[in-house]
């Protein structure tokens, strides 16, 4: 075997395009600060800002990235072991936020009330509310798809059309606001720093542990590359496709209750609306492929950043929040087509050709 | 050309990257015969169905047809269709939830003047043309309420409605049982009698005696020769087919001695699995090393999985160690201290895209449970240990096993397995398709295996190597455990054993 | 030769959807007849809300039946409705403006099904991408809610507000005036528009290789049919037939907004899932599609009239259906698996 240069090593541990995506985008924000006459490295600069609400916070446009795009990155991992697992998607994982909102600032708030600022039952209640609420979804996604067969996607397209309506009907058709400062906590600050990257953080965290501390990482790519070695070799295929998507719920409850902390409400329509599509757009961007196996957490994690960079560009660049899907569109579409067999096989035609070895592909 | 020839093959070669698959292959078809083209796994059948079929590219040699000028290139299996190759699989290649009619007709429907399928007619065709084959079905009724035999038979239909000269059938009668195979044999003789050259590839010996005028053997991609079947007689076919020759055929001495300790680690009552293995029963003692011989699709890989619970077992009982235990399930079978290591090693084996280490830990780590990992120091020694007594080749413990050689790919699976210290081990063809050296290897741990008071089912297609390794032997036919051997095990007497029919009463 | 029961499982499904149709219809009727439920133009409503459904649900058959999907469709709706109503203040005539949109269609659709067909890259993901670009491109084009009013377009304007009256079924109100039964011309587009597919679904080569496709790829291949040219074909019908969806969508809101038909996708997915379309692709017709809206619909019109429900019910009822319909479907393929 040769030995492999940098650029080699780069792509085979699955972070080339990950980390080539972002620096591209932060190129793009310094290109575009120089042209308009403004410091080159604005994009990086992080400085102390006064609130009323919060004291001195943080503040700068990576520090803009990284808080909005935490729903992203926490949907991400869980998004990640679903498709390892089960080379499938879970497209529910948007409104199963929505409705975890829901459940969350009902409970906070007592049924039927719209608007409150004194808690019905205590914080923590709530929140573990909202969250097992997303783990149970999880359950229901995970049972139709690992016990009964179903497609990932249509399985899930169930919730996904199902799980806001719920919530509304939770709420009694209302958008109910739980104005209490405990509650916005996970929206806003803890000292200078934004409370949802800390979240993220622990919930990268928490993962990373999981998977270095039990083989489940093992089991998940194991089943996720060869589902009928792995039951030869004794695992359980069905129960560890099922687990992933509990924990892809999860996930959804926690991401929903950072977005309804946000807004200090929990409005049914909007929140996490599209979220499913820039997690698996993060999984992909990442390096992961959509068909399961191998995958990258951090890759997963890098692209979702990477995915609100973008968002934040594009904004800065005046694009509105209405049009930039048209350039996700357009990400979405060239990732795809670089990753598909006949343009891969074409490249290795190619590259074959130019180290003018005879034969080619037989 | 000889009058009577349809399709002759001169001298086809054809290499995959690596391996040699067909060597200088000849096959000659004749109008009105069905033609059987036997040997075993890697003999070079299915290459060269593909050659003929448009769907590989052979390299030399030159095929002709009856009827056409010049030698035929076929480069799809359209191609093949337009000079008259029609070829019926056994997974059938027809659309379930399509009618028999469309399917007899698709992509070349009678159109009415309005430039529409012209449905009236095509049923109208398509009942003519099953009635005059006999077959009884409704053509308007979709083909996924027919049988598997009866779709077999739309297959043939629309392949000899298609003006096919030449009929391959490739393992039809894999997944049918005896009525509908006797059904199926009805409709080929009367394709013969029509004047259609017909070749079928089997690994039914009954069958081929049943149904064929001629046969045609190859070996490791060589081609062994074409005999009438008269002149071929059971024993010569399975020699011919397993390379030995009847008359110089070595006595191999056995180079070990009998291990088998009296205590039974297995011991199997009635066990079967519908459709792959009849009931069987097998005892296997502590520290013995039992093989089971039979052609390929005899069961002799379905016994053993039934015994692993790869494919719950649906009758019968199983003691392990004297105990009576229920396998739903490979872990189940594993936690009793058994391992498999299956024959198909890509499908079935390695899991490509993880590393040589995680792929020896792997049934170890199942079986302690998802919460007790081991620790990498742990699993570092283990791998180390057993890299170095399997002496497997590769770069580091880091490397994906699917950048390894087959041989070290199997060493791999096998290092997987003895980490969990098993004591009844199932080694499915663990020499197939890896280098002589290994194979040697492979033989000499499994006496080491036994010596240490391990037991060992182990199946090959290679006799001989069974012979130098297992005390006793299964015989295997058509899904069936016909015999056991444990003495005079001998070449002759296994291959004996293995072709049945007129030298073996059963 | 054993031959299984006529009756197979698809006939079944596509029988309870026309039963469910029916029983929920007639339970509105006996619950609301009051409020007028059993008056014909409540049924004609229902037509008229859903015309531009239909379509999209017809289109969405036909990938389903290649085991294709499409979610770009609404946000093509809402970029066609965009185009239609800038177009149109820009100055442009109806009919021109009419025929780009579905060429814009032919041409989103061609695209789609070559990454989807030749490429081999899963629908849901390209088509996922179609729906971000449809999304983004309508607030390309205007980031404002425009309306189509009189003074912009009379001829569409016209068009929208045609009755085609019903000659049977009308009723007295109570202020003692006739009330004749109506359509409007999105109504007619759609019916013809759904006898042409089934048509097509059933006499033309084109239809019967979309099910052979869908049956089993390969052997499709093998019978000589060009798969990939099939499937990108396949969606270039659906993002055609979208289009056509668009304009009747325009034609009963007269606008174009960049929110617009939200959702639309999964509707138009869950009519033709419970109106007995399998998800594998194979099995299925235009016909149960076209009785899918109607129960989703129906369902609609019952929550409507009762006016006390939250609005929220008709989201959460048709998930249930399609629920229950998917995990029919999959006992049906797991006891045909066994009987294999």
């Amino acid at each position: 075997m040769t030995k492999k240069s940098f650029w080699g090593r780069l792509t085979e541990s699955g972070l080339l395009l990950p980390i080539v995506s972002l620096l591209l985008v932060m190129a793009v924000n310094i290109v575009f600060d120089i042209v308009s006459g403004n410091n080159p490295f604005n994009f990086f600069m992080i400085t102390l800002q006064h609130t009323t609400s919060n004291g001195n916070v943080l503040y700068g446009r990576i520090i803009d990235v990284l808080n909005r795009g935490s729903e992203a990155a926490i949907l991400a991992i869980g998004m990640t072991l679903v498709v390892s697992s089960s080379a499938g998607t879970d497209i529910s994982v948007g409104s199963v936020m929505s409705l975890c909102a829901s459940f969350c600032c009902m409970l906070l708030a007592g049924y039927g009330v719209s608007s409150t600022s004194t808690l019905a039952v205590p914080l923590i209640v709530g929140v573990l509310g909202g969250i097992l609420m997303g783990a149970l979804c999880g359950t229901f996604n995970g049972t139709l798809v690992a016990y009964f067969g179903i497609q990932p996607m249509v399985a899930t397209l169930i919730l996904y059309s199902a799980a806001r309506a719920i919530g509304l009907l939770l709420c009694n058709d209302l958008i109910v606001y739980v104005r209490n400062g405990s509650f916005a906590f996970f929206g806003s600050f803890l000292g200078p720093i934004p409370t949802p990257i800390i979240i993220t953080v622990i919930c990268i965290v928490i993962m990373t542990l999981l998977l270095r501390k039990s083989a489940l990482g093992m089991y998940i790519q194991s089943v996720g590359i060869n589902p009928r070695a792995s039951r030869i070799s004794g695992l359980n295929s069905k129960r560890i496709i099922f687990i992933t998507y509990i924990i892809c719920g999860l996930f959804a409850g926690i991401a929903g209750i950072v977005a309804s902390s946000r807004i200090t409400s929990a409005d049914s329509n909007n929140i996490g609306l599209y979220l499913e599509m820039d997690a698996i757009l993060a999984v992909a961007l990442g390096g992961n492929s959509l068909g399961g196996g191998r995958f990258n957490l951090a890759g997963s994690i890098i692209g979702a950043y990477t995915i609100q960079a973008i968002t934040t560009t594009l904004y800065a660049l005046g694009v509105s929040t209405t049009q930039a899907p048209v350039f996700k569109a357009v990400i979405v579409i060239l990732i795809v087509a670089m990753q598909s067999e006949p343009v891969k096989a074409y490249m290795k035609k190619r590259r074959l050709a130019k180290a003018a070895r005879e034969g080619g592909a037989v | 050309m000889e009058e009577n020839v349809v399709l002759t093959a001169r001298g086809i070669t054809m290499t995959f990257p690596g391996v040699k698959a067909l060597e200088d292959v000849d096959f000659t078809l004749r109008r009105g015969e069905i033609h059987a083209l036997m040997g075993e796994n890697g003999a070079g059948k299915s290459t060269l169905i593909k050659c003929l079929t448009g769907i590989n590219d052979f390299e030399a040699g030159e095929i002709h047809i009856a009827g056409i000028d010049g030698p035929v290139k076929n480069h799809s299996t359209r191609d093949a269709q337009n000079v008259g190759i029609s070829t019926v699989y056994q997974e059938v290649n027809l659309c379930p939830n399509l009618s028999v009619a469309e399917n007899l007709f698709i992509g070349r429907e009678p159109m009415t003047a309005f430039h529409t399928i012209d449905r009236k007619s095509y049923n109208k065709r398509s009942q003519k043309i099953m009635d005059d084959l006999g077959i009884s079905v409704d053509v308007t009724q979709n083909l996924e309420n027919y049988s598997l035999a009866i779709q077999q038979m739309v297959a043939i239909a629309r392949a000899v409605d298609m003006d096919c000269k030449v009929l391959i059938l490739d393992e039809p009668t894999s997944s049918l049982d005896d009525e509908e195979v006797e059904k199926l044999f009805v409709l080929m003789r009367r394709l013969r009698d029509q004047g259609v050259g017909i070749i079928f590839v089997t690994h039914f010996l009954e069958q081929v005696y049943a149904v064929c005028d001629r046969i045609t053997v190859l070996r490791d991609g060589h081609f062994v020769g074409e005999y009438p079947i008269a002149e071929l007689p059971r024993v010569k076919l399975v020699a011919a087919m397993m390379g030995k020759n009847l008359d110089d055929l070595e006595e191999i001495g056995k180079e070990h001695e009998n291990t088998a300790e009296d205590k039974l680690e297995i011991s199997a009552k009635g066990l079967s699995h519908t459709g792959t293995v009849k009931p069987f029963d097998l005892d296997i003692h502590k520290g013995e090393v039992v093989g089971v011989a039979g052609l390929l699709g005899s069961g002799r890989s379905e016994l053993a999985r039934a015994i692993y619970g790869a494919d719950k077992a649906n009758t019968g009982s199983l003691e392990v160690d004297g105990k009576s235990v229920k396998i739903n399930q490979p872990i189940d079978a594993m936690n009793l201290g058994m391992g498999m290591l299956p024959d198909d090693r890509k499908a079935e084996g390695i899991i490509q895209d993880l590393s040589v280490r995680e792929n020896m830990i792997l049934a170890l780590q199942a079986k302690q449970g998802m919460f007790k990992p081991l620790s990498r120091a742990k699993q570092e020694e283990l791998v180390d240990e057993y890299i170095k007594v399997l002496q497997v080749k590769t770069a580091s413990k880091e490397t994906l096993v699917k950048q390894l050689s087959g041989g070290n790919q199997q060493k791999v699976i096998l290092g997987r397995w003895l980490i969990t210290q098993p004591d009844f081990l199932i080694l499915d063809e663990p020499t197939r398709g890896i280098d002589v050296g290994t194979k040697a290897e492979i033989q000499k741990l499994i006496l080491k295996l036994a010596g240490e008071g391990k037991s060992i089912l182990f199946i090959s297609s290679e006799i001989s190597e069974m012979l130098r390794t297992c005390s006793r032997m299964a015989i295997m036919r058509d899904g069936e455990k016909v015999n056991e051997l444990d003495h005079d095990l001998t070449q002759e007497s296994v291959m004996k054993a293995i072709a049945g029919g007129e030298q073996n009463n059963d | 030769m054993k031959k299984r029961s006529s009756l197979n499982g698809h006939t079944i499904l596509l029988f309870i959807t026309i039963g469910l149709f029916i029983v929920l219809y007639a339970g509105g009727c006996i619950a609301y007849g009051s409020k007028g439920f059993t008056h014909l133009q409540t049924f004609l409503n229902i037509l008229i809300t859903n015309a531009g459904l239909i379509c999209v649900a017809c289109g969405l058959t036909v990938v389903m039946l290649t085991a294709g999907i499409d979610i770009s469709v609404g946000a093509l709706i809402a970029m066609d409705c965009m185009m239609l109503a800038v177009g149109m203040r820009s100055g442009i005539g109806a009919v021109p403006m009419m025929l780009l949109v579905l060429l814009v269609g032919i041409a989103f659709g061609a695209f789609q099904g070559f990454m989807i067909g030749y490429l081999g890259i899963q629908p849901f993901i390209v088509t996922m991408a179609g729906m971000f670009f449809c999304r983004g491109m309508t607030a390309v084009i205007c980031t404002d809610q425009v309306s189509i009013t009189k003074e912009i377009n009379e001829t569409f304007y016209n068009l929208a507000n045609m009755k085609i009256n019903i000659p049977f079924g009308g009723y007295t109100n109570k202020k003692g005036m006739y009330m004749v039964p109506y359509i409007r011309v999105t109504v007619v587009v759609a019916l013809l528009v759904l006898v042409i597919v089934y048509l097509m679904l059933r006499y033309t080569k084109f239809g019967r290789s979309l099910y052979a496709v869908g049956g089993n790829a390969q052997s499709a291949a093998m019978m000589g049919l060009n798969v990939k040219s099939i499937r990108m074909r396949a969606h270039m019908l659906c993002s055609v037939l979208a289009s056509i969806g668009g304009i009747c969508y325009c034609l009963n809101t007269m606008a174009g907004s960049v929110s617009q038909a939200l959702g639309l996708e999964m509707d138009a997915i869950s009519s033709a899932v419970i109106g007995g379309t399998l998800l594998t692709g194979g099995v299925g017709n235009v016909f149960g599609s076209f009785f899918g809206v109607l129960i989703n619909g129906t369902i609609s019109s019952i929550v409507k009239t009762n006016g006390k429900l939250a609005s929220s019910w008709p989201n959460i009822l048709t998930a249930i259906l399609l629920f229950v319909f998917i995990v029919i479907q999959s006992i049906f393929a797991a006891v045909r698996n066994r009987r294999k």
